[in-house]
């Protein structure tokens, strides 16, 4: 055992970079290229404030990527539960101390940046059920102790981020952390169960929503019930992309977003604007660039040795999966408004901080692809 | 091994159950794709629509008001370039150092003032107010030399309606002026087309004609963001002009009038007596439109609504008079028609006649002996004509009223507040009144007093379809499409062939049973003018070419008391109120007559003093333009 990790601890930081997953890199890195360009026209052709910032972010969280691609993938095995703890232990901070900005507390002030721990706890609760996972028996993960322990892992931070409130990351992280229990062999019966009990109670769930929200989920049904008010945003960006067209009205030209139409038109409708901007070929573009990051951290999964690495990389290229399905059912009119960014492309610190972890322990993963994990 | 085999049995869960997943992701992607292609290709257009509502809006600029002219072209409501001046708040960096700068450059009332404050606080800071909508040039140069100073001051030139020729045809044409709320909603293309400053017709041709003067707004796109500010104009559309309008009225003649009444309440109408073009129609006093168009002031307004004239009332076709002797040619025509009399008839008048015990007095005191029909009508003997009436009986003087238009809108639709007037008869009575016809009533009727209303424009065109030979005219204002020529009209006329061959309405056109019955009555209306006695011998003219044929009126407007018809008062010595109302009908020239006319002069006295007069200094300018008028003819066909 020793002689192995000794073993894996003798790869040099040059077989490092030679093993690091190219095409996955060279993916992250078009799109935040591109992210920037964007983010230059939501700054109506100018670089103010946001295209800045993000440069910024992105020169700090690219190399962080970097940083974390280089510790071996069983040193984040060994501190998925800790990891997971210290993100709990934030959003607990956070439900007391935090900042309190349009009506919800979710932010921590650490001086150089705002954080969001809810959005850390996107990736953290893939790693911890993934070392969860890894480490049970196939036997016992039907068992009635593994499943309390499980759904306790997942509804405890859940509960957290939803009295924030934060409906969108809340649903976020129940998906991510629920497709590792898939992926761990839960039954499928239960998964059918639950989502029929889930139907059943959904007129319950519903009732416990804020007005804020059910109005959201009104307006998603009927987005021409109330054009100025609730229904403005999902009209306004389906607007804008139908009137892009096959090519899009050009770079700088996006007239729905220059004209200050769109709503969070740098945050969780940047889609809309690069949809009016490029048009058909460009979005398409842009969701092939998104399948091709996807699949290449599903092939890294594949090639892992540890269970640990395998379910995190396929639960984390399907955290990325949804989190690009739910933001653009979200802009294109198929899903209520639920606050969801755009991964890499929305601006955002923290949910770029998360993206950019998890892409580093990814090509962590693939650096150590060989590696063994007890 | 166990341990191993577990692990194995874990990997290959993992991988079956990620490549459901897998499938499932495609599915979805394709799913989004699909919505994609639906909003980017299938619904672009729709989008695209949208999209540009969203950024383009149209600012609609008040259209320009289509010309009106009269027979020659000459424009009687025009459009005039107006200088006003807005203000943007946006632009201004003091407001109320601006507003005191302007109310000393322009001596703005402290309530002007306080309206622009008041529309400041309600438009949005982009929108211009206007502070004044009308500025004369000094004013407007003042404005431009000290622009530099008036920050967010925009001197703007705009478009007017106008009057040139100020009262001269106001109740013709009526006035412009802003509409209220009622007006725009009742009329759709108003409601369409309305943009804040938008004048529209108030009264009369104006408003009659409004859809098609109107003409369509002017377009300025402008793209504009999310809060509806304007970022740059995409173009400017231009709006069209509304149709021009050509009237038959000749403005010469219609000055004329106005001198001819001037100080005087009254009103003159001028008829060809064959197409039935309106020369002429003027109301006295008049009032000037042009006061309307920014806001009359209400000192001005005061001075025109208590004018004891009546300047408001367009006494041509709102005014209702008795007839007066202007009656008795229709009164002599039904009694022949009826054969009641003929020719050779007489009536000896001895100043009065008397019946059950009532007495009815004839004009002359003395009376004028021994009366044959020509005679009666040349010296307008009142004891022949009642004499007459009670022979032919009201309600056939009635049908034979009625043919010639008396009782009846002359221009239909044209003018709401043309008045129909009234000649009674004896169903009238019993139904209007609840009694019955009395003779006496028949005697008072036969020489046009009584119940009987008319209005100068009937007068007119009753003496214009005598003076034809006793055809129908369709009396008109307007120029329309077809315009039928005077010849056309007389040979078809003459020829039994008006307008259409069928006989139905060949019927309707021809008012006589006998044409020589009209004869007869034009030759007493020349006898009347013409030979000596006549009541308007006076006011002749013996040159052929100017002669005409006319009746007097005099028109009582109270009932004479026996003292006062003792008295024999002058003019002078009635007061106002009760002075008779002098009329006088007439057509010329005699040998081919070619124009009817009626004049009133209201409290004027005897209709051969006050009123025949007046004919003879119109008709000389009337056949004077005869000839200019007839080479105008086929001038240019405007569609109405």
């Amino acid at each position: 055992m020793f002689q192995h990790d000794r073993l894996s601890n003798e790869i040099t930081l040059f077989q490092k970079i030679k093993n690091l997953d190219y095409i996955l890199l060279i993916s992250v890195i078009l799109l935040s290229v591109l992210s920037v360009f964007v983010m230059y026209s939501t700054d109506g052709g100018e670089i103010l404030f946001h295209t800045k910032n993000h440069f910024v972010k992105l020169a700090v969280f690219f190399p962080l990527m970097i940083f974390v691609a280089f510790f071996n993938i069983k040193f984040w095995h060994n501190f998925s539960y800790i990891i997971y703890l210290i993100v709990i232990l934030l959003l607990i901070y956070v439900s007391f101390f935090g900042i309190k900005s349009s009506g919800s507390q979710r932010w921590m002030d650490l001086y150089l940046f705002v954080l969001q721990p809810s959005e850390l706890m996107k990736i953290a609760i893939i790693m911890c059920l993934a070392k969860y996972f890894h480490r049970i028996k196939i036997e016992n993960v039907n068992s009635f102790t593994s499943i309390t322990i499980v759904l306790s892992i997942i509804i405890i931070p859940i509960i957290f981020v939803i009295s924030q409130p934060d409906l969108g990351t809340s649903i976020l992280i129940a998906l991510s952390g629920l497709i590792i229990l898939w992926l761990g062999g839960m039954k499928i019966k239960y998964f059918i169960y639950s989502f029929i009990t889930f139907l059943i109670s959904l007129p319950f769930i519903i009732s416990f929503l804020k007005p804020y929200q059910k109005l959201r989920i009104l307006t998603f049904l009927d987005p021409d019930r109330d054009p100025l008010g609730a229904g403005y945003q999902i009209i306004q960006s389906k607007i804008a992309i139908g009137s892009g067209g096959l090519n899009g009205k050009g770079f700088l030209k996006g007239t729905q977003s220059y004209l200050d139409f769109l709503p969070e038109k740098h945050t969780d409708f940047i889609f809309t604007l690069f949809s009016e901007e490029f048009g058909f070929i460009g979005s398409v573009g842009l969701l092939i660039l998104y399948s091709i990051i996807i699949f290449r951290i599903v092939r890294i999964g594949a090639i892992s040795r540890s269970n640990f690495a395998r379910l995190f990389c396929f639960g984390y290229a399907f955290a990325i999966f949804i989190y690009i399905v739910v933001n653009l059912s979200m802009v294109l009119g198929l899903l209520p408004i639920v606050g969801s960014p755009l991964p890499i492309m929305s601006y955002g610190g923290s949910s770029m901080l998360a993206t950019m972890i998890g892409f580093g322990i990814v090509l962590s993963a693939k650096i150590n692809h060989k590696q063994m994990i007890a | 091994m166990i341990k191993s085999n577990s692990g194995i049995r874990k990997t290959d869960v993992i991988n079956r159950r990620m490549f459901i997943i897998g499938a499932a992701k495609v599915v979805v992607f394709v799913g989004i794709v699909a919505r994609l292609f639906s909003l980017q290709i299938n619904e672009n257009k729709k989008y695209l629509t949208l999209s540009d509502k969203n950024r383009i809006r149209e600012w609609k600029l008040p259209p320009t008001r289509g010309n009106i002219v009269d027979y020659f072209g000459n424009v009687i409501a025009g459009n005039l370039k107006v200088y006003q001046l807005h203000i943007i708040p946006e632009q201004v960096e003091n407001f109320n150092y601006l507003l005191v700068r302007l109310k000393n450059l322009l001596n703005l009332s402290d309530k002007r003032i306080a309206r622009i404050n008041k529309l400041k606080a309600e438009l949005k800071p982009w929108d211009s107010i206007i502070v004044s909508e009308n500025l004369s040039w000094s004013q407007f140069v003042k404005i431009n030399n000290y622009l530099y100073d008036l920050v967010g001051v925009k001197p703007v030139m705009t478009i007017s309606r106008n009057y040139p020729f100020n009262d001269v045809y106001t109740h013709v044409l009526g006035y412009v002026s802003q509409p209220n709320e009622q007006e725009i909603l009742e009329n759709e293309i108003i409601q369409e087309r309305f943009v804040p400053g938008m004048k529209i017709g108030k009264l009369g041709l104006e408003k009659r004609l409004e859809n098609h003067l109107i003409g369509t707004n002017a377009i300025q796109r402008y793209e504009v963001n999310a809060y509806g500010k304007r970022i740059n104009q995409l173009e400017h559309q231009k709006g069209e002009q509304g149709s021009k309008i050509r009237l038959t009225v000749d403005t010469e003649i219609q000055k004329a009038c106005g001198k001819l009444l001037n100080e005087k309440a009254g009103s003159i109408s001028v008829m060809d007596i064959y197409t039935g073009d309106i020369i002429a129609m003027y109301s006295s006093p008049s009032y000037n439109p042009n006061l309307f168009l920014f806001g009359i002031s209400q000192d001005e307004w005061q001075l025109i609504r208590n004018n004891p004239l009546k300047p408001l009332i367009n006494k041509t076709l709102s005014g209702l008079y008795s007839p007066g002797s202007t009656i008795k040619p229709i009164v002599a025509l039904s009694a022949l028609e009826n054969k009641v009399i003929d020719t050779k008839f007489k009536v000896k008048c001895t100043g009065k006649m008397e019946l059950y015990g009532q007495t009815f007095h004839c004009w002359k005191e003395k009376g004028h002996g021994w009366v044959s029909l020509k005679n009666a009508m040349k010296q307008s003997c009142d004891t022949y004509f009642y004499e007459v009436a009670r022979l032919l009986g009201v309600d056939r003087l009635n049908i034979t009223a009625e043919k010639f238009g008396l009782g009846k809108k002359v221009l239909g639709d044209y003018f709401d507040t043309e008045k129909k007037g009234l000649f009674p008869n004896t169903k009238w009575k019993k139904n209007n009144l609840g009694k019955g016809w009395v003779l006496g009533e028949t005697l008072i009727t036969g020489i046009g007093q009584g119940y009987i209303q008319t209005t100068p424009l009937q007068l007119c065109m009753m003496t214009a379809q005598i003076a034809n030979g006793g055809f129908a005219v369709k009396p008109k204002i307007i120029v329309d499409n077809n315009p039928i020529s005077y010849e056309d009209a007389k040979q078809s006329m003459e020829s039994g062939l008006l307008f259409d061959t069928n006989s139905e309405e060949l019927l309707d056109k021809k008012l006589f049973k006998n044409q020589k019955n009209i004869k007869i009555i034009q030759e007493a209306m020349f006898a009347s003018t013409n030979e000596r006695f006549g009541t308007s011998y006076k006011s002749r003219i013996d040159d052929p070419k100017y002669q005409f044929a006319g009746k007097t009126g005099t028109a009582q407007v109270k009932r004479i008391s026996k003292r006062e018809r003792e008295l024999d008062l002058e003019l002078e010595q009635i007061p106002y109120k009760d002075r008779d109302h002098a009329l006088y009908v007439a057509y010329g020239p005699y040998v081919n007559p070619r124009y009817a006319l009626s004049i009133i002069v209201e409290h004027g006295g005897s209709g051969s003093k006050a009123a025949a007069p007046i004919a003879k200094k119109l008709f000389k300018l009337i056949i004077d333009r005869h000839d200019l008028r007839d080479k105008q003819s086929n001038f240019e066909r405007i569609t109405v």
